[in-house]
Formats: structure tokens, sequence, C-alpha cells
């Protein structure tokens, strides 16, 4: 494979890591929770829309229309019950509250249905395997076009949302400092639980256009989260935009160390990431991160 | 008409007892103001009064209705509001961000995004500038046009002067006025006496979490309020 | 509550710092007594009991050393398992260049101390989530990188060949003595650290790191400290766990679920305490012992009790003793007490008076 044609498909690649990313990230920006079975619970999506696409025979697409909502749901429901309790105690519990969730999760999907690697490709359709062929050392894929402009539009929303919108202002005060905003008539918890609806239902979106788009099994939650984490630093704390140029930046590592090797891959984002961190770069996104 | 009945009210600080029974109440239209030394439980009070805190004994009755276990945004909802210690403003929300989003959940009112910037014309200039570039006056004169945003019938402002210019104070003091001139019920905390009994119509003195001097203003002297103010002699309603 | 001295001396206050209680000094005992006996075992008891006992003395190392790091520094690390599987693979390597296992094993201790004193470079101006993860990102990228080496056996696994040279049963009793005598010593250190004035500084740090540092308690310095210890911990771990079972792959030596289990044994022993890894790695061995059979329902239940445990008893089983009975087993901690021979005077006017409350 060419290097141009390496970069290009890392670039697209970038776009599904940005769509794991921003629900991370939303929830981290709002909360202060490091959801550690965002991937795993990405992946709940990803079996969900499997179960709605083959008992009712419709293509993952249409299967998406009634799942998004039911894992909106599921976030708030869980925030309001788990997640909020976690929160009153210290910067332990969450991580260690989520962490027990997600290996609940990844152990219920596993004994539910088999290990066996799988995917939605075949039920996406044409879509999934056309590309678009320039020559014949670069070829764009239809279904990676598709993700990373879903990822600019997600993430376009997102950001709208919180810049445009009352209730996106409210989302940006409660972050901030939210017992001030109960004082101006703000309800956190309704503002947390909103929040984690949402980040749940682009987690939905990105686990199944992982699934659509490549393949994906009860344990590929953990791999998706650290993805999702590193796209996230490599960003930028703090900037949605960032994380689509941190998901970018890992993409494109991942498919140049490919192209090198194809051991190489997923070695080789880990140690961009590693070395974001010891950047002077890394110096100021750990800087950020100690205010928190 | 009695609009806050507070009654014996207690607040903790983990073991330490920040307010320790008090019991007062404020008219419609009033303004009472709050003075004691520096810990005396001033903004525990208020906090508490506001819903931000939790009390752990005793009762807040507003408008006839038993608010005491009400959390703080719904206290504003049925119009409380309070303008926090250290203004606490959101930093990275420009000043007319600050006001709508008080104003989203608001009760109906006269007090709007352009009818709060009226009062405080400093504010005029400032709207889209972010809230932590702003001075101590601008930020203070934000903070209560955010409480006001949300049309409260009780307004609390803790510490009104702290860290505060004395032009910028001259300017706060001067809008409070007015605010006060028309009807608003006020209760403020200020460590300047001056200031206090000049807008004031009631002095309440706390020390040690405990009221130990309540008086109008016009009845009572500067020597007798700093007098129970450092606990030299105790008068008064507890 | 307390009555009031009318006449003592300005700096005759009556109090003193005892640093030990009766409790604490029949526990010390017993303790002691406990390891000569639990050195002995091999002499009196059959093979399973030795190597189960091997297997519990390698999760108490892993909890008491993800204690250390979380309950005493407020550092979450997901990534602990990257010294469990260096400290295996380094004695691997070891062994490969002719050096005896045991020995082996000792030195992967350390060299997995030295890897975490590189890691620290990197990790530990991070906090919270971003520390977690970033420790998970290195166990992942070291797993990799043995992966890739086909000299360590590559991504199918290897064993201990070295161990061969011994039989069986010595196999067994040397692994076993080797564990209980790291057992041993961690529990030892992180006693004197807490001990000492380290101890007092690393709960200011936990308590409200600002102030600590202000008034002058060293943060980092002691959280590299424990860093490195807990790296030297889990190698020693890793080591011993490859010593006790016959072969080890990449991805399981250097699996998360490591931390699922330092999580679990922590979390539900109690947090933050001496005595808590240790009821936390006995329950999780008793647990492993009886369920592990079960396999997903098993971590499934693993999971919702450590979720259960984190919302609901935070501060584990070891919380439920202390609150309802007022000892603690370690002669840790400073207690002020005041000999109750000297009788109250009583001030003028009679009775006993209340101090402020």
């Amino acid at each position: 494979m060419s290097w141009v044609n390496a970069v290009v498909q890392g670039l697209l690649l970038g776009g599904l890591y940005a769509l794991f990313a921003c629900g991370l990230s939303l929830m981290f920006g709002v909360m202060r929770i490091i959801n550690l079975a965002h991937g795993d619970i990405a992946v709940l999506g990803a079996f969900l829309v499997w179960e709605v696409s083959f008992t009712y025979h419709v293509s993952p697409f249409v299967a998406l229309l009634p799942v998004l909502p039911i894992m909106a749901a599921f976030g708030y429901v869980l925030q309001r019950s788990v997640l909020a309790r976690s929160l009153r105690g210290g910067p332990l519990i969450p991580l260690l509250t989520t962490f027990g969730l997600s290996i609940v999760i990844q152990n219920g999907l596993l004994q539910t249905y088999s290990p066996d690697v799988r995917s939605l490709g075949a039920k996406a359709g044409t879509i999934s395997t056309k590309s678009w062929v320039i020559n014949s050392q670069l070829a764009v894929p239809y279904i990676g076009l598709l993700v990373l402009a879903l990822a600019v539009v997600v993430l376009g929303g997102l950001q709208l949302t919180l810049r445009r919108t009352p209730f996106g202002r409210e989302m940006r005060a409660t972050a901030l400092d939210p017992d001030t905003a109960a004082l101006v008539g703000i309800p956190a918890w309704s503002v947390y639980a909103k929040a984690t609806a949402i980040a749940l239902a682009t987690a939905t979106l990105a686990g199944s256009f992982l699934a659509i788009r490549s393949t994906f099994q009860p344990s590929s939650g953990p791999t998706q989260l650290i993805f999702a984490f590193e796209a996230v630093v490599i960003g930028g704390l703090g900037s949605l935009w960032g994380t689509l140029g941190g998901g970018i930046v890992l993409g494109i590592a991942q498919t140049i160390g490919a192209n090198i090797d194809p051991r190489y891959s997923i070695l080789a984002g880990h140690l961009v990431f590693l070395a974001v961190l010891a950047s002077p770069r890394g110096r100021i996104f750990a800087s950020r991160s100690t205010t928190t | 008409m009695t609009l806050l009945d507070v009654l014996d009210l207690q607040a903790r600080h983990g073991l330490l007892q920040a307010v320790r029974g008090v019991s007062f109440t404020v008219s419609q239209g009033e303004t009472v103001a709050l003075v004691g030394a520096n810990g005396a439980g001033k903004s525990t009070l208020l906090r508490t009064l506001a819903g931000a805190h939790p009390a752990s004994a005793g009762s807040v009755r507003f408008d006839d209705v038993d608010i005491t276990g009400v959390p703080a945004h719904r206290r504003v909802a049925l119009g409380i509001a309070l303008v926090p210690e250290g203004r606490k403003l959101f930093a990275d929300l420009t000043v007319e961000e600050n006001l709508l989003v008080a104003g989203r959940r608001a009760r109906r009112g006269p007090w709007t995004v352009d009818t709060v910037v009226a009062a405080f014309p400093m504010l005029k200039p400032l709207r889209n500038k972010r809230a932590s570039q702003l001075s101590g006056g601008e930020q203070q004169a934000t903070a209560i046009g955010r409480a006001l945003m949300t049309n409260p019938r009780l307004l609390m402002v803790d510490e009104v002067s702290l860290g505060l210019a004395p032009i910028a104070v001259d300017a706060v003091y001067e809008s409070l006025s007015s605010l006060i001139k028309s009807g608003s019920t006020v209760v403020l905390v200020e460590q300047d006496l001056r200031r206090a009994m000049s807008v004031a119509d009631r002095v309440m003195c706390i020390l040690e979490g405990k009221i130990v001097l309540e008086a109008p203003t016009a009845s009572v002297s500067r020597e007798l309020i700093t007098e129970a103010y450092f606990g030299l002699r105790t008068q008064g309603s507890a | 509550m307390t009555t009031v001295r009318g006449d003592t001396m300005p700096g005759d206050t009556g109090w003193f710092v005892r640093r030990s209680t009766g409790a604490s000094r029949v526990a010390s005992v017993m303790s002691l007594a406990l390891v000569v006996v639990l050195f002995l075992v091999p002499e009196m008891m059959g093979a399973n009991a030795v190597q189960q006992l091997t297997s519990l003395f390698t999760f108490l190392i892993l909890a008491i050393m993800w204690n250390a790091l979380a309950g005493y520094g407020g550092m979450v690390s997901v990534g602990q398992q990257a010294f469990i599987g260096f400290g295996a693979y380094a004695t691997i390597f070891l062994t490969q260049h002719g050096v005896t296992p045991y020995l082996a094993i000792v030195i992967a201790a350390f060299a997995s101390a030295a890897l975490a004193a590189v890691e620290s470079l990197l990790v530990l101006r991070l906090r919270g989530g971003q520390f977690a993860v970033g420790t998970w990102v290195v166990a992942e990228a070291l797993a990799l990188l043995v992966i890739l080496d086909h000299s360590l056996g590559g991504g199918t696994g290897t064993s201990l060949h070295g161990l061969n040279r011994y039989s069986i049963t010595d196999r067994r009793d040397y692994t076993y003595w080797l564990s209980l005598a790291f057992t041993v010593l961690l529990l030892g250190s992180i006693f004197l650290l807490l001990r000492r004035r380290t101890g007092a500084a690393l709960q200011a740090i936990r308590d409200d790191e600002e102030a600590a540092a202000s008034v002058g308690v060293r943060v980092r310095p002691l959280r590299f400290l424990l860093f490195v210890l807990a790296g030297f911990g889990c190698g020693a771990a890793g080591a011993l766990i490859l010593a006790n079972t016959s072969f080890i792959q990449p991805t399981s030596i250097f699996g998360v679920q490591y931390t699922a289990y330092m999580i679990f044994m922590v979390l539900v022993g109690g947090l933050g305490t001496f005595e808590g890894p240790i009821i936390g790695a006995i329950v999780f061995f008793v647990i492993q012992y009886n369920f592990a059979d079960e396999g997903a329902w098993y971590l499934i239940g693993l999971g919702v009790v450590a979720m259960g445990f984190a919302l609901f008893l935070p501060r584990g089983l070891w919380s439920l003793l202390t609150d309802r009975l007022h000892f603690q087993l370690l002669p840790v901690g400073y207690r002020l007490t005041r000999p109750e021979k000297l009788p109250p005077k009583t001030i003028e006017g009679g009775g006993v008076v209340s101090d402020h409350g």
C-alpha cells in the first residue's frame, strides 16, 4: 500500500476514533468522570444494533433509529442511579465504579453472545465494501468517508449545542461550577443525566460503525476505550475539534505503522500517544489536568 | 408581611458548628444587613438559606412554606437568589451568557438581560466579554445582575464590597439602592459598617454562629454594633 | 465533657503520645508467630496446600501494592499489569542467559522497580483518569513489544524452563518460601512507611495535597517512592506467578484483568488501610478457589460486587470492624493519652465544667 493511501486510510480511521472519543470527552468535560466502560458501552450498542438488524431484517442504519434512543435512555438512567452516587464519593469511586461496570458489560455480552468475531458489514450492504478508486494506489472506501463525515457532523453539532443553545450554556456552567449553577436554578443532576445520555448515544454510533466498517466482539471494548482516550489526549483536553484532530493523528499513526509491518500498527499508536505525553505539549496537558 | 422565617437554624462544617441556633424573620420589602467577623458564620448562614448547604437542625420557612429540605435550584424557582461570596461567575462564559444561563429557568418578572444592563450601566460595553477578564467591580455587578435574572423575591448578597475598590463599591451600592427603593427584599453581608447601615433597615450582628445583636438601623449606634461584633457585650435576641 | 483542672502548670499538659496500643501489641506478636508457622507449612502440609498458599501470597502482594498506590498515594493505576508481565518476562530473559531461576526472580523484581522509575517520568505528572489510562497504555505497549520478540516466545507464550532442574517438590517449596519472603518484606516495608513520618505525610497528601505541600510535605518524592515500590512488588508477583504456573502468554500476563482483581481485593477489604488488602486477598482467593470455573459469570459477579462495594461500602469490610470496635491492629498512628490515675480537681463552685462544643 502506498504511503499516500496509508495516510488517507488513517484519516478516515481517525473519523471513527473521533466518534468514539467525543462521548468520553463530553463526560469528562461536564462531570469529570472518565468512563472506563465507554468502549464496552459502544460494543453493547453495536450488539443491540445487531439484534435489531437480524431480528427485523433491516440494515444496521435503520436499526440505529430505535437503538440510539434506547441507549440514550440507558445513559440517563445510568447517571441517575449509579454514576451520580459514585460522584459523591470522591475522584476514586467513579473510576472504580465504571471499571466494575466495564467488566459486567463485557462479560455479560460474552455470556449472551459467543466470543466469535462478527461484523455488520454484510448487513449494511454495498456501501461497506465499495470504494472510490482514484488510481491504482489509492482507493477511498465510502464507509470511511461516511464515518468521517458523521464524526464532523456530530462534533460540530455538539460544539454548536454547547456554544449557542441554552442547554449548552447550562452544561458549560455546570461543568465549570455545579454549586453556583444550582444557585442560579440549574439542577446539576439533570444536566449530568442528559450529558451521559448524549455520550452513550455517540458511543453507540461509534460502536455500530465500527461493526459496519470492520469487526467486533464482546471483548472489543477496552481496545476502543484506549484509542478513544489516546485521541482525546493527543488532540488536547477540552477541545472537541481537538478530539477530531487527535483521532486523525492516531489513525494515521496506526496506518503508517501497519504500512511498515502489520504487527506494528497498534503499537505505533501507543508510541505516538506516549510521545505526546512526554512532550512539552503533554506537560501542558498534565498541568491542566491537575486543576481538575 | 413575613417573607423569610428562620427558626433555630443550625449548620455544620464537618465537625465544626458554624451556625448555632439562629432565629430571625425578614419582612417583604425590608433590607437587612448581616455583619460579623470572618468565620462568624455569615456565609454559611446565607448558603444554608439558599439551600447550597445542608441544615443540621432547625427550619427555614419562605412565604409560610417550609423549605428546609428543598434543594438550592428549587429555591431559586421559589424566589430566593444568592450572590455567593467571591462572586463565582462562570469564568469561561461571557457576561451575557452568565446572565442568560440564570434567566433560562427564571420566574416571571421584570428582569431581563436588557433591564439588568440598564440597572448596571457599567456592563453595557462588557456584554460579550468573558467573565474571567472582568475587574472586581464589574464581576460584582454581573454577579448581582445574574441573581436578579432569576427574578427573586428575596435577594441575598454575600460580601458586597469585599475586594472591591471604593469607586467600584460606590457604583454597586448605587444600583443596590435603586433596587432597594423599588421594593425588593434584600439580605446583605457587608464588612463596611457605614455602607451597611446606609442602606439597611435592620442590622444583625453574628458572632460565632449566633446572633448577638438585632436592631433597626435607626435606633442603634455604631459603637454598639462594634461591641457586639467583637463580642465585648452580648445583647438582644438569640 | 472533660474536667477542667484549675491548677495545672502551664507546660504540664498531662498528655503524652503513644505509638502502640494493647491491641496492636497483641496483634504484632501474633503476626510474628503466624509468619513462623507459615514458614513451616511445606514441612507440615501437602502439595496442594503449598501451591494454593503460594497463589494466595501472590494475590496478597498485588493487593498490598495496589492499595499502596491508590489508598496511600491516591494514584489509581489501571496498568500495574505492566510490571506483572515485565517481572515474568524479565525472569525468562535472565534464565535464558544463565541466571539461576530464583535469583532471576529477585533481580527481575528490582528490574521492575527500575522500569517503574522510568515510567514515573511519564505518568506521575498525570492525575485521576489520565493517570489510569496512561498506565494502561504503557502496559498494552509493553505487551505488544513482547509479542514481537520471538526469543521471548512471542504471542504463543513460554514457560520457565530453568525450573526443570529442580524436583517438583523442591520447586514448589522454594517458590512458596520466596513468595512468603516477598510478602513479608513488602508488608514490612508498608508498615515502616506508615510508622515513620512518611505515614503521616501520606495521610496528609490524601486528605489535601495542597495543604500538605504547604507544610512541607514532599509530595512528588513520596508518590515516586510508592510507584517504584509498587513496580517492585508487582514485578515480584509476576515472576512468582510464572514460577507457580507452567506457562504464560503475553496477552494474559499483561492482561488488565489483574487490575480488576486488584481493585476488587482492595475495595472489598478496605482502601487505604493496612489490614484491608489482606482481608480482600483472602476473600478473593476463597471466591476464586470456589468459582473460577464459572467463567464469564464469575467475572460478572466480581464486577457487580466491586461496584456494590464502591457505591455502598467504599471503605470495605475492614471498616465494618473498625467502626464498631475502636481498635487498630497496627502500631502506627499517634495516640494522645493521659494517665487516668490523677484525680480530677474540681473548680470553685463544685461540679465539673464542660468545655465549649
